[in-house]
């Protein structure tokens, strides 16, 4: 008990330099198992999809569809799978999506055009962020409790400035981007942004001083904190991370609905907090995978779309889909622990 | 009849009905849709009755659940503008909530504070009929708008939208456009289905499609009358169903997100038919540039109505034009269809 490393926490080693070798290997080793029997569950789906519906399911049109419908989730999933993997939860990830987005929306904002929109999303993304991050690192707050703050008063200012009406995106610029004829070889805007801040996400998370700094704050903070790490400022920065990935979602919910509302991102906590889960990031901290996050988002948005394309109904939809979080967790469970 | 666009359709019974009672009692909303009102764009919303002479002067209670959505809040826009337009009323108006604890707490504050008449808009009928009940017991008459108490006890006066007949409209206008077409081929992208009206709307909508056997109805989503879940539910169907003819959608704010999913993925050959009455659908039918033909009314102006007849009910008035001296107990709506040859009647009724 009183190594300085504990094993079942692989990852805190990281910040031992003389066990870099064989911990990142081990790591390696154990994502594997994790990612493949994800890898499984999502293969398995598609086997079903095309089986059921083989000349929808199985049809380029369909797998853009299920990656663009990803990509909004997707990339608040990252922002929530560095907050999870440091022992924080973000509860206002959706309020703060409604917020961005209808503040961006709002005429005032709209004559700015394009940039004036983009740059409002992200910048009131990143303010909800600090916010989070200063009630919570430096006003030592709960994570739980600061941002069901932040739910509940984002949600109520995007009423407000909403006063309960659609805000109507008019500007070309924007909605073409969510149409056929701006794809790139194929590939809708909104997926390539996914796939960017993904791949950015992986490499912080795996390949930065910043990422083993957010796996040991939340493997041992008091640990990290004896080890150098400005625990506070390292919070901090991971809720203002979440709250920028709130804002580029915000933007993508623009493009995609053309339109800003007090409903946008409702849930979405929930989503991306399973997803993050399912993919194998541990709820207390200490372990984050965005390769699992990423694939814990497209077995749901993979469900989803199977569901619709045999047409249940929503009942069924939620019952299955319940069943589905908990096989994913037992089957995940199994493999983890054979494997260790 | 609901599916024809001339002001013939008005002479069904309950067009005629309607059409009396507010060409004399004017101020009703349904004025809105009897044809003599439809050259001054506001007339029905903005001339009251006939008989509109200041009565004594009372206080109308207001309570409505929280504006999240568009048609909600065209909903307390409709009720105080209606309001101030009476010398004689004064609105206490509370804070809209969707808790339903919250809003009996401040229904009984209106209680206590012996409003003349309440207009209650309760956010769930079942669950705040007591309260109405303890309104009723304490002498005040309750005007239930839209969402319906469990018991006739609990107001006095109902008036709100008919959801069955809002599904029957549509499905009658789809089914005469599609009447001459073999195998055709119908969906539905349906609102919150957790809600009754929901149901209510599908039921109806499966009743009148039973007249045209050619049409079969091929899938049915549910989206949850938001502009997001309208895209996302849209663009599964979509994908879902390569070939189809029309397309029922249950409300206009979802119906946004809709059109969005229709234009992103390049389809236009099919009908569609929107519900509610929101301002960005009548003007999508009148530029006749999308795959929108036409949108069912559920109309908010019913707000302005339960003023009225809260107004009429303080001050011992019945509706001019009806035999009784009483007001009726219950007034549903019509589910009007609107489409390009009228939709310059509405506009001005259309919400954001």
């Amino acid at each position: 008990m009183t190594q300085p490393v504990s094993p079942p926490r692989g990852s805190t080693d990281k910040v031992q330099p003389m066990s870099e070798l064989p911990a990142w290997r081990t790591l390696a080793a154990r994502a594997d198992v994790r990612t493949l029997s994800l890898l499984g569950v999502l293969v398995a789906l598609i086997v079903i999809g095309g089986i059921t519906k083989p000349d929808e399911f199985l049809d380029t049109r369909n797998l853009q569809l299920v990656l663009t419908q990803a990509s909004v989730i997707g990339v608040v999933t990252v922002g929530m799978t560095f907050v999870i993997t440091s022992g924080g939860i973000d509860l206002s990830v959706g309020a703060i999506v409604a917020l961005s987005s209808v503040w961006a929306t709002t005429v005032a904002t709209q004559e700015y055009g394009f940039a004036g929109i983009l740059f409002t999303a992200v910048l009131v993304g990143v303010g909800c962020g600090l916010v989070n991050g200063l009630l919570i690192a430096y006003g030592g707050m709960v994570p739980f409790i600061a941002t069901l703050a932040m739910l509940a008063s984002a949600r109520g200012l995007a009423l407000q400035i909403t006063d309960g009406k659609t805000q109507i995106v008019t500007i070309d610029g924007i909605l073409k981007l969510g149409e056929r004829d701006s794809y790139i070889l194929g590939i809708p805007p909104l997926v390539l942004v996914f796939a960017v801040v993904t791949i950015i996400g992986w490499l912080i998370l795996n390949r930065t001083t910043f990422g083993r700094r957010t796996v040991a704050v939340g493997g041992n903070a008091e640990a990290a904190r004896l080890a150098g790490i400005d625990v506070r400022r390292q919070r901090l920065y991971l809720y203002l991370l979440s709250g920028l990935c709130c804002g580029i979602a915000a933007f993508l919910l623009i493009i995609l609905s053309g339109s800003g509302q007090n409903t946008n991102g409702n849930l979405y906590e929930l989503d991306a907090i399973a997803a993050a889960i399912i993919g194998g990031t541990l709820l207390s901290g200490g372990r984050g995978t965005i390769t699992g996050s990423v694939l814990g988002v497209l077995i749901f948005t993979t469900i989803t779309n199977i569901f619709a394309l045999n047409n249940l109904q929503s009942d069924v939809q939620q019952i299955a889909k319940g069943a589905i979080i908990v096989a994913a967790v037992l089957v995940q469970r199994r493999t983890a622990a054979s494997s260790t | 009849m609901p599916e024809s666009t001339s002001s013939t359709s008005f002479t069904s019974r309950r067009g005629l009905l309607f059409g009396t009672a507010a060409a004399s009692a004017g101020a009703l909303l349904v004025g809105c849709t009897s044809n003599d009102t439809k050259n001054e764009k506001t007339a029905a919303n903005s001339q009251p009755a006939a008989d509109d002479k200041p009565g004594k002067h009372i206080t109308i209670g207001f309570a409505g659940p929280q504006a999240d959505h568009g048609w909600l809040n065209a909903i307390n826009d409709n009720a105080k503008s209606r309001a101030k337009k009476y010398s004689d009323v004064t609105l206490e108006i509370t804070e809209g909530s969707n808790d339903t604890a919250a809003q009996i707490g401040q229904i009984e504050t209106l209680i206590n504070k012996k409003v003349d008449v309440l207009v209650v808009l309760p956010a769930d009928g079942k669950a705040l009929t007591q309260v109405g009940l303890k309104a009723m017991r304490a002498g005040i008459p309750v005007v239930n708008l839209d969402r319906i108490f469990n018991t006739p006890q609990a107001y006095r006066c109902w008036i709100g939208g008919d959801n069955y007949g809002m599904g029957l409209s549509a499905g009658h206008y789809i089914g005469e456009k599609l009447k001459d077409k073999q195998d055709a081929k119908v969906i539905e992208l349906a609102g919150l289905d957790n809600l009754e009206l929901t149901q209510q709307r599908t039921q109806g909508f499966d009743a009148a499609l039973k007249n045209y056997p050619n049409i079969k109805k091929v899938a049915r989503q549910a989206a949850d009358f938001t502009v997001e879940s309208g895209q996302a539910k849209m663009a599964q169907l979509l994908q879902a169903q390569p070939k189809f003819d029309a397309l029922w959608n249950h409300d206009d704010d979802q119906g946004v997100g809709a059109l969005r999913a229709i234009k992103q993925a390049g389809r236009e050959d099919f009908l569609m038919v929107g519900g509610a009455g929101a301002l960005s659908a009548f003007q999508a039918i009148q530029a006749d540039n999308s795959v929108l033909k036409a949108t069912v009314l559920y109309p908010p102006t019913m707000a302005a109505s339960a003023i009225d007849l809260a107004r009429a009910l303080g001050q011992g008035k019945g509706i001019g034009g009806l035999a009784e001296f009483e007001i009726p107990v219950s007034l549903t709506l019509y589910s009007a269809v609107v489409d390009k040859d009228n939709v310059g009647q509405y506009l001005a009724t259309g919400f954001r």
